[in-house]
């Protein structure tokens, strides 16, 4: 007879490892503001592993340093919809010059550093930052000046008014998930009593499509996890929501992480895993306290630890890694390389996770959405799932909605709802263009509105990024151009340097200093780039370019000029410091 | 009638004048060219502005405000631009500079190097203004054909030119493609 | 795709450009061809190591699909595409990046002739470097008695990783940082090579393409026009490359 085992309390240590590199790393960097060479050396020796092993990761997470930050560390946005451009007004110049410090450099005193990172999920709160890594959201004008002020007087972020730091969480239109509030365990139950290869079966019929953009059919990963012969399996959830412009996953975590967790544990049952991780974005470690208690939740419920819910034989744990600012780690064996405390190169595929994942075992690793409508298509049937959506993407789509709309926020469709609809919704009248899928993603302009979000049509992991009619798409490329070059991992070439020549060529285009030869060179450099990279990063990195010239050509005519050819340089620029040198002025210390 | 001759410019920027030299390397066989071209603007002639001309050759690399101008000259004067050696075509050795900014390089040769008396860093309306790095000619101006090697060989030249002379497009052969 | 209706292909063979190529069950597509004496262009493989697929030069068309020939299975039926205008076009791109990226000087570079990357540029037909130079200030290593690290010419392609950890045994070298400042790091507490225990015959010091990892007072020890690539080509020397078997029994 089955002996329910109850109140199976979890100790936290088990659920989050203080001793994972990344974890040990971002105490150190806590503590000590930096990581220096002589504490590698010193966690290479406590960890066991070579020093360039930890140096390489120290210096592969944007989150690690290796020169000291100030006491108050800031780190604002730069994406297009919680970055620090707003409008006119650029807020991290101001704040720098508020409390007179360079961009990127700590001020002598040691008292202050401010830098940009690249999106942190808090786009429906405007201008945002990380002020030692806790979010801070809806920057001003006036509230620049007053952070610049508590800065100098020396108070504690808890002096600060806490409201600065509220993260809400509208939802503005729910759907079959996020109105899915049922009592906990019911999904587990249901999976349960209805045995591993049945659960199955209804993922696989449902037509579940991984929800983090790729649209991999999750029934079908998780089979060949399944049949995956290998010494033990893992479940792996993706919560390195990295796409700028996508939040969803930040709310899904907060509201409904019960549900995320009884997914994972469904899978583990038929997949056959004892153990499970969710890897936390580092941008959201600020959650990590209440995944904790949320988990210690699901242990007190028994819906993870020995013998859930009385089955004797299934032990399943989640353990939380958190991440240290790398976007490349949403890619799923990036990730894996981080969990094992590595820098987040993509792994070369094949072989691919399901079969060689987590220190190399199989592995199924699925997004946060992923695994919730999981849960809930064991809780309501396949049937009611499929009823909804497209016939190539079933269920519902959680939208992160931001940029020039009125209502920015959670919005929840069934897969099919036409790009107007949304636009209708969030109160976007007069958007000229909406990014879909983040910068990765694909840029839709007007014309195109009535196309649907589906696998089929416009597909996105949930970013949706709305951009008005005011709105410079130029620099909007430029901002996207920027952001892979920052993220590219620099393991393969065409990714590796040609982000950053795109960026060089977007900007020969911004100055006004281009001619229609680059143009030609910024697709060449684009199809280089997609057709030959190593992972997903490259093969994505130049879709906001070739859809912007294909989508928006005027923007790049109406900059460029009419002849043949102009130099690769500014080269009156490249002579200023000469002048400053020199102090001269006269004619021939100018050219042009 | 005799044939027109063709006009050949030559200069040299921020190079060795080593191209320049592996070019006589051709020996005898410039004996033949004298009697298809002749020189116009090049430190063979010492003719200081270009006027119209047929082929113009680029040796060195384009590291300050004079070199811009040459090289803008040239190629408003010169039908055909070619960029002669590695100094044109990738910066070369005096781009080794570019590693370090303006200032410093500036700095340590003129105020702070071993045995400098006098220090100061020159400032003269007769010198020309240095840029921030050296850069290679196509990056300036348009370049029709590259003629790389330090030197390229006398043979090379030779592929280059007599294919030019005959309207033809040259092309170098594998084995003269070297970048030292 | 029209493979299967092509006769010519048998259970263990592939094509390449048109060409029939036996392969062993585990060899990549770099594998069978190199034992066919095909090149496909490469500067991060080398035969005897494991692949590692980065510098994507040996990407081929496979059955429509663009892959690295290096780190991708042979299987029966695929229809390989590399000797193409197209992709040595593209191959042309990928080694201008790799020299614009690092600073390269060839005829101040003691590897010069004897180097890859630019018998690289020489077999591709490459005149000039055609993107900005990116001009990084990279650090030089001169610790070590008889082993130099000038970063300023290396190309991140991973051998002497590789070749310290699974042949030497040593794990002298890795790649650290991110992106574009990716850079080859040194095993040890200070970084520096002359700390670490690697040797002028160890397979590390010998198998850079570049001269970012010279064996000291060895340069120049052949003449102008007596280097390996004064005459030889690289779609010829490739063919011929594999780690000593001593090497591969050591390790």
């Amino acid at each position: 007879m089955l002996v329910l085992m109850k109140n199976q309390s979890r100790p936290r240590s088990l659920i989050f490892d203080k001793q994972h590199l990344l974890h040990r790393l971002y105490i150190l960097q806590q503590q000590d503001r930096h990581i220096s060479s002589e504490t590698i050396v010193r966690v290479a020796g406590e960890c066991n592993m070579p020093v360039s092993q930890v140096a390489s990761v120290v210096d592969f997470y944007s989150f690690f340093y290796r020169e000291p930050v100030g006491q108050y560390h800031m780190l604002l946005s730069n994406c297009t919809s919680c970055g620090y451009q707003a409008g006119e007004t650029d807020l991290l110049k101001m704040l720098c010059r508020s409390l007179n410090v360079d961009p990127g450099i700590t001020r002598a005193d040691g008292r202050v550093s401010i830098s940009e990172t690249s999106c942190i999920g808090m786009c429906d709160h405007g201008a945002s930052m990380l002020i030692n890594g806790i979010p801070l959201v809806g920057l001003d004008e006036t509230k620049v000046v007053r952070i610049a002020g508590l800065v100098e007087q020396q108070m504690t972020l808890c002096q600060w008014p806490q409201d600065w730091f509220q993260i809400t969480h509208p939802i503005r239109q729910g759907g079959m998930l996020l109105n899915n509030v049922g009592p906990p365990g019911n999904s587990l139950t249901k999976a349960l009593s209805t045995g591993p290869g049945r659960t199955l079966d209804m993922i696989e019929y449902s037509g579940l499509r991984g929800r983090g953009g790729a649209g991999f059919s999750t029934g079908k990963k998780w089979r060949f996890c399944r049949e995956a012969t290998g010494d033990t399996h893992y479940v792996v959830c993706n919560a390195d929501e990295g796409e700028p412009g996508t939040f969803k996953d930040r709310f899904l975590l907060q509201c409904h992480a019960g549900a995320l967790f009884e997914g994972m544990a469904i899978c583990a049952s038929v997949i056959g895993a004892r153990k499970g991780f969710l890897y936390l974005r580092g941008e959201y470690r600020y959650l990590l306290t209440h995944l904790q208690e949320a988990l210690e939740l699901q242990y007190n419920n028994n819906l993870l630890g020995c013998s859930i819910l009385g089955h004797a034989g299934f032990d399943f744990d989640i353990e939380i890694v958190v991440g240290a600012g790398a976007y490349i780690c949403g890619e799923e064996s990036a990730l894996i390389e981080s969990l094992e405390g590595k820098p987040g190169v993509p792994r070369i595929r094949p072989p691919f996770p399901v079969t060689c994942g987590y220190l190399g075992q199989p592995t199924a690793v699925n997004n946060v959405e992923t695994f919730i409508a999981a849960a809930y298509i064991v809780d309501h049937g396949s049937g009611v799932f499929r009823m909804s959506g497209t016939e190539h993407s079933a269920g519902s789509k959680i939208l992160s909605i931001s940029g020039d709309c009125r209502n920015p926020g959670i919005y929840e469709y069934a897969f099919g709802v036409s790009i107007q609809q949304v636009l209708n919704d969030c109160g976007a009248d007069n958007a000229q263009a909406v990014q879909i899928g983040g910068p990765a993603g694909t840029l839709v302009a007007r014309r195109d509105f009535r196309r649907r979000i589906s696998f089929e049509d416009v597909s996105t992991g949930g970013s949706f990024l709305v951009f008005g009619e005011n709105r410079d798409l130029l620099a909007v490329n430029q901002n996207f151009a920027r952001f892979f070059a920052h993220e590219s991992c620099g393991f393969c070439t065409p990714c590796r340097v040609g982000t950053r020549l795109m960026e060089g060529s977007l900007q020969k285009i911004v100055d006004g200093r281009a001619v229609a030869a680059d143009i030609d060179e910024i697709k060449r450099l684009s199809s280089l780039i997609m057709r030959y990279s190593h992972c997903g990063l490259g093969h994505t990195a130049a879709n906001h370019m070739l859809d912007s010239l294909k989508q928006f050509p005027d923007l790049f005519e109406e900059r460029i000029m009419r002849q043949a050819f102009s130099p690769q340089i500014d080269l009156e620029a490249a002579l200023e410091t000469a002048r400053q040198i020199t102090h001269r002025d006269d004619a021939d210390a100018h050219l042009d | 009638m005799a044939e027109r001759k063709i006009k050949i410019a030559t200069t040299s920027l921020a190079g060795c004048f080593g191209c320049h030299m592996s070019f006589l390397d051709i020996d005898e066989k410039l004996v033949l060219l004298n009697d298809r071209i002749e020189f116009n603007r090049s430190p063979f002639t010492d003719i200081k502005q270009c006027s119209p001309s047929d082929i113009g050759l680029i040796e060195g690399g384009v590291c300050n405000a004079d070199n811009v101008r040459v090289l803008r000259e040239f190629r408003a004067s010169c039908a055909i631009l070619i960029a002669v050696g590695a100094c044109a075509i990738t910066g070369g050795v005096p781009a080794m500079r570019n590693y370090f900014d303006l200032r410093e390089c500036l700095e340590e040769v003129y105020l702070n190097g071993t045995g400098v008396t006098n220090p100061q860093i020159p400032s003269d309306m007769e010198l020309p203004l240095l840029l921030d790095k050296v850069y290679p000619v196509q990056e300036v101006v348009k370049i029709d054909y590259f003629l790389p090697g330090c030197p390229p060989s006398a043979d090379a030249f030779l592929q280059m030119l007599v294919p030019l002379l005959d309207g033809q497009k040259p092309r170098l052969a594998t084995d003269q493609l070297h970048y030292d | 795709m029209t493979y299967e209706s092509n006769k010519a292909i048998d259970a263990n063979s592939i094509t390449i450009d048109g060409e029939t190529v036996p392969f062993d069950a585990g060899q990549t597509i770099m594998d069978a061809a190199l034992a066919a004496k095909i090149h496909i262009p490469h500067l991060c493989h080398y035969p005897g190591l494991t692949p590692a697929g980065n510098c994507r030069l040996c990407m081929v068309e496979m059955n429509g699909e663009s892959v690295a020939a290096c780190v991708t299975q042979a299987q029966s039926g695929q229809q390989v595409s590399s000797n193409t205008p197209e992709l040595n076009a593209a191959r042309l791109a990928i080694t201008q990046m790799l020299f614009v990226e690092g600073n390269h000087i060839c005829p101040s570079c003691e590897k010069s002739g004897n180097c890859r990357l630019q018998a690289m540029g020489y077999y591709l037909g490459m005149l000039e470097e055609h993107f900005h130079q990116f001009n990084p200030r990279r650090e030089i290593d001169a610790s070590h008695s008889t082993v130099l690290l000038d970063r300023d010419r290396c190309i991140l392609c991973d051998l002497c990783v590789r070749a310290s950890r699974d042949i030497d045994k040593k794990n002298v070298f890795a790649i650290a940082g991110r992106g574009i400042h990716a850079r080859l790091v040194v095993n040890t507490a200070s970084g520096k090579l002359g700390d670490s225990n690697i040797e002028e015959n160890d397979l590390a010091a010998k198998i850079c393409p570049v001269g970012a990892i010279l064996i000291r007072e060895r340069s120049f020890d052949s003449p102008v026009g007596e280097r390996i690539y004064d005459r030889r080509s690289i779609s010829d020397t490739a063919l011929t490359e594999h780690v000593p078997e001593k090497e591969v029994d050591r390790g």
